[in-house]
């Protein structure tokens, strides 16, 4: 080959390979920037008078003094919405029977929208579920519902070669000359007074657990859950992982007994999580009775043995990897070899078995599968750690599945899976990092 | 050029009949520290070492020297069972110490590696400290206790590697950080920290430079007045230099065993002398 021949070469693989990393940069950002924007608004966002009422209820935090003003103030202002729908009630009384009827579907569809803004309307029952309590916390979902109080979605289906199109009318048409039609205008100049929209900074968002099956709330439940989970299932499986990897590196003859060990582990690396799922089950609440039913305790236990291999590879390439010389130093002194592995490989094998340690603990917080069947439940309290051994836990990444396919009110409450993904996002890429930073540290006080 | 081919005489010697490779030289010296009597190292079925009978000497430097693959390292590390690390190797015959075989299923080779200590080819700092690489191995066996038996043991054991006046400002140092020829009397001064009364060398100066090993060499001289060194090497003249009595090696036998001065001007055997004028390597 000659040179132009091999530049030319050398060029063209280049130019393929950045251009390789360059798509995944992109599409990691892809992925990533709108999981954060998304994320981020469940922190950061316009909170409305409500969200403020729910967090002092809820919580008892805000300033009562405040609130209480703010509340009267926003009560002036709804008052006059009040007055307007008691008028009109009044009018549909006078109403011939089948003029009544014929207002009181709309009427009804303009007070479920109401009372969606401002909570339960005056003469309404107080309702059950937290949800109807209150009204919109924020002020991007209140700007949505006041258009759809000022217009009706209609279909447009006149061309038949086409997909039906919407199109808007003015809501304030279906109610002209009644009592009700000063409503609208009224309606559109004044939302923010009654609603007092302000930046609001939710750092609750992470510290306080959920109200109504994340319809408000935190997700406390969530992260805790999954540091149960995670932190859990590491405390079985680290110990193990490094004695067999010290067993394998060590202590095991090269025959055919340790070469089955050595593809079980790696067949066990391979298996799909969710087969782990059904064998936690299956094995440790069915068989073990390790708990009732599902539990903290089992999912750590089916989660330990899902990373156990890889904590067993890790370790085992991190003790292979310390030189030999070393080995043959302590034993040349008169250690013993239980001390050399102790006092010489172990510690010199360190980094490698933490950062394997680590990435495991990543893992184990991200996996859904193994936990459907054996810890994860979609709503649960905030469980103490006595509660481990007997209680199942929300965890974020059930969570975030359950969100997406299976919450009746999914669409309302993105801004909450979307914080959820963030919040599992950062705690693995933090785990991640930490390793990276805890191998540099270790690696330079062994090399000095 | 076809007649020099036709003659190589080493060839013929080589797979020359074993009548031949029997040992010649006084194997024995009055009083020795270590016996070694048909010492036989196989790995798995390959004979590495066969039938090798020799003394080592009080205070006395023994160098081993043949060409590579003859088996003077096998040999070496068999002397304090170095070799038991692997698996497939297993060795044969007798080695007193003490006038026991170390290869006594009683024997332990713990404290026996501490008797007998090694330093190797590459030199091989533990990843800790220069203190701690002295301190380490003397706290394990007990022999220190307290921090200032500790301190003392690593002055002394620096002192006798003559490397305390170049590390005594930075013994809290990585032993890593030190030159090639500084780590490897560093190594010196961890075994000779253990007390040990034999000192194994296995090719000690092979990765150092003249400067570094002309310092190990004149290290070893001194050393030899409390200890007992078997000092495997590829360099004739540092054989020469250092050692009283040489034994030369060849393919697992050992071929010919004397003073340092007789085999390297009137040696015995043909082998020997092919070897020390260079014929082959």
């Amino acid at each position: 080959m000659d040179l132009g021949t091999r530049k030319i070469l050398d060029r063209s693989f280049t130019a393929v390979g950045v251009t390789s990393i360059l798509l995944m940069a992109t599409a990691l950002l892809v992925v990533i920037v709108p999981i954060f924007t998304g994320g981020i608004g469940a922190i950061f966002f316009k909170g409305t008078i409500e969200h403020r009422k729910l967090q002092y209820n809820e919580f008892g935090k805000g300033d009562l003094d405040v609130l209480q003003r703010q509340i009267v103030e926003t009560d002036s202002y709804r008052e006059k919405v009040f007055r307007m729908l008691e008028a009109f009630e009044v009018e549909m009384e006078l109403m011939e029977p089948d003029e009544r009827s014929a207002y009181s579907p709309k009427y009804k569809k303009v007070r479920d929208l109401l009372s969606h803004l401002f909570g339960p309307l005056p003469g309404e029952m107080e309702p059950i579920l937290l949800r109807y309590q209150y009204g919109v916390t924020r002020w991007d979902e209140a700007e949505e519902s006041l258009h759809k109080l000022m217009f009706v979605t209609k279909w447009d289906y006149s061309n038949p070669d086409e997909m039906a199109k919407p199109y808007f009318v003015p809501r304030s048409e279906e109610f002209e000359g009644t009592a009700l039609a000063g409503l609208f205008p009224y309606m559109e100049s004044n939302l923010e007074n009654m609603l007092l929209p302000e930046q609001t900074f939710y750092w609750g968002f992470i510290t306080e657990r959920s109200l109504d099956a994340h319809i408000f709330g935190g997700i406390w439940a969530e992260i805790q859950g999954t540091f149960f989970l995670a932190v859990g299932a590491m405390l079985f499986a680290f110990p193990l992982g490094v004695i067999a990897a010290i067993y394998f590196t060590e202590y095991a003859k090269d025959n055919f007994f340790t070469s089955i060990l050595r593809s079980a582990n790696s067949t066990l690396a391979g298996v799909p999580s969710i087969v782990f799922g059904l064998f936690g089950l299956a094995f440790f609440i069915n068989t073990v009775k390790v708990s009732e039913s599902k539990s903290v305790l089992a999912g750590s236990l089916t989660l330990a043995i899902m990373i156990l291999p890889t904590i067993i590879r890790a370790a085992e390439e991190a003790i292979l990897a310390v030189p030999k010389t070393y080995k043959e130093a302590s034993l040349g002194l008169g250690s013993t070899k239980w001390r050399t592995i102790m006092t010489v490989i172990l510690p010199a094998a360190l980094p490698g078995i933490i950062t394997g340690g680590i990435i495991s603990l990543g893992r184990a917080a991200g996996e859904t599968a193994p936990i459907i069947f054996t810890a994860a439940v979609s709503v649960g309290a905030t469980i103490g750690l006595a509660d481990v051994f007997s209680s199942p836990t929300p965890a974020l990444s059930w969570n975030i599945y359950n969100l997406a396919s299976e919450h009746e009110a999914a669409n309302e409450i993105r801004h909450v899976q979307y914080g959820m993904v963030l919040a599992l996002i950062s705690i693995v890429l933090l785990l991640n990092l930490s390793a990276i930073l805890l191998r540099a540290r270790i690696s330079k006080k062994l090399k000095g | 050029m076809q007649e020099v081919l036709k003659k190589n005489p080493t060839e013929k010697r080589i797979l020359a009949p074993r009548e031949s490779r029997k040992t010649i030289g006084n194997i024995t010296v009055p009083k020795p520290r270590m016996v070694c009597r048909n010492v036989n190292v196989h790995y798995g079925d390959k004979q590495a070492i066969r039938n090798v009978s020799i003394d080592i000497g009080r205070n006395e430097v023994l160098a081993m020297i043949g060409p590579s693959g003859c088996g003077k390292s096998t040999f070496l590390r068999c002397l304090n069972r170095m070799n038991d690390t692997i698996d497939s190797c297993h060795v044969t015959g007798e080695i007193l110490f003490d006038g026991r075989n170390i290869y006594d299923a009683s024997v332990d080779v713990v404290p026996l590696r501490a008797q007998i200590g090694m330093v190797f080819q590459k030199p091989n700092p533990f990843p800790k400290s220069i203190y701690e690489n002295i301190a380490w191995a003397p706290r394990i066996h007990g022999i220190v206790e307290s921090k200032s038996d500790a301190d003392e043991i690593v002055e002394t054991s620096l002192q006798k590697a003559g490397l305390w006046e170049e590390v005594k400002e930075r013994l809290d140092q990585p032993g890593t950080s030190l030159s090639g020829g500084q780590q490897q009397r560093l190594c010196i001064a961890r075994a000779i920290a253990v007390s040990p009364e034999v000192i194994l060398m296995d090719e000690p100066c092979s990765a150092l430079d003249p400067i570094a090993t002309a310092k190990i060499e004149d290290l070893i001289e001194e050393l030899r007045t409390q200890y007992t060194i078997a000092i495997v090497t590829h360099s004739m003249q540092q054989a020469s230099r250092v050692s009283q009595r040489t034994a030369f090696f060849h393919l697992g036998d050992l071929i010919e065993v004397g003073t340092t001065e007789t085999i390297f001007t009137k040696p015995s055997h043909q082998l020997t002398e092919d070897y020390i004028t260079g014929r082959y390597g």
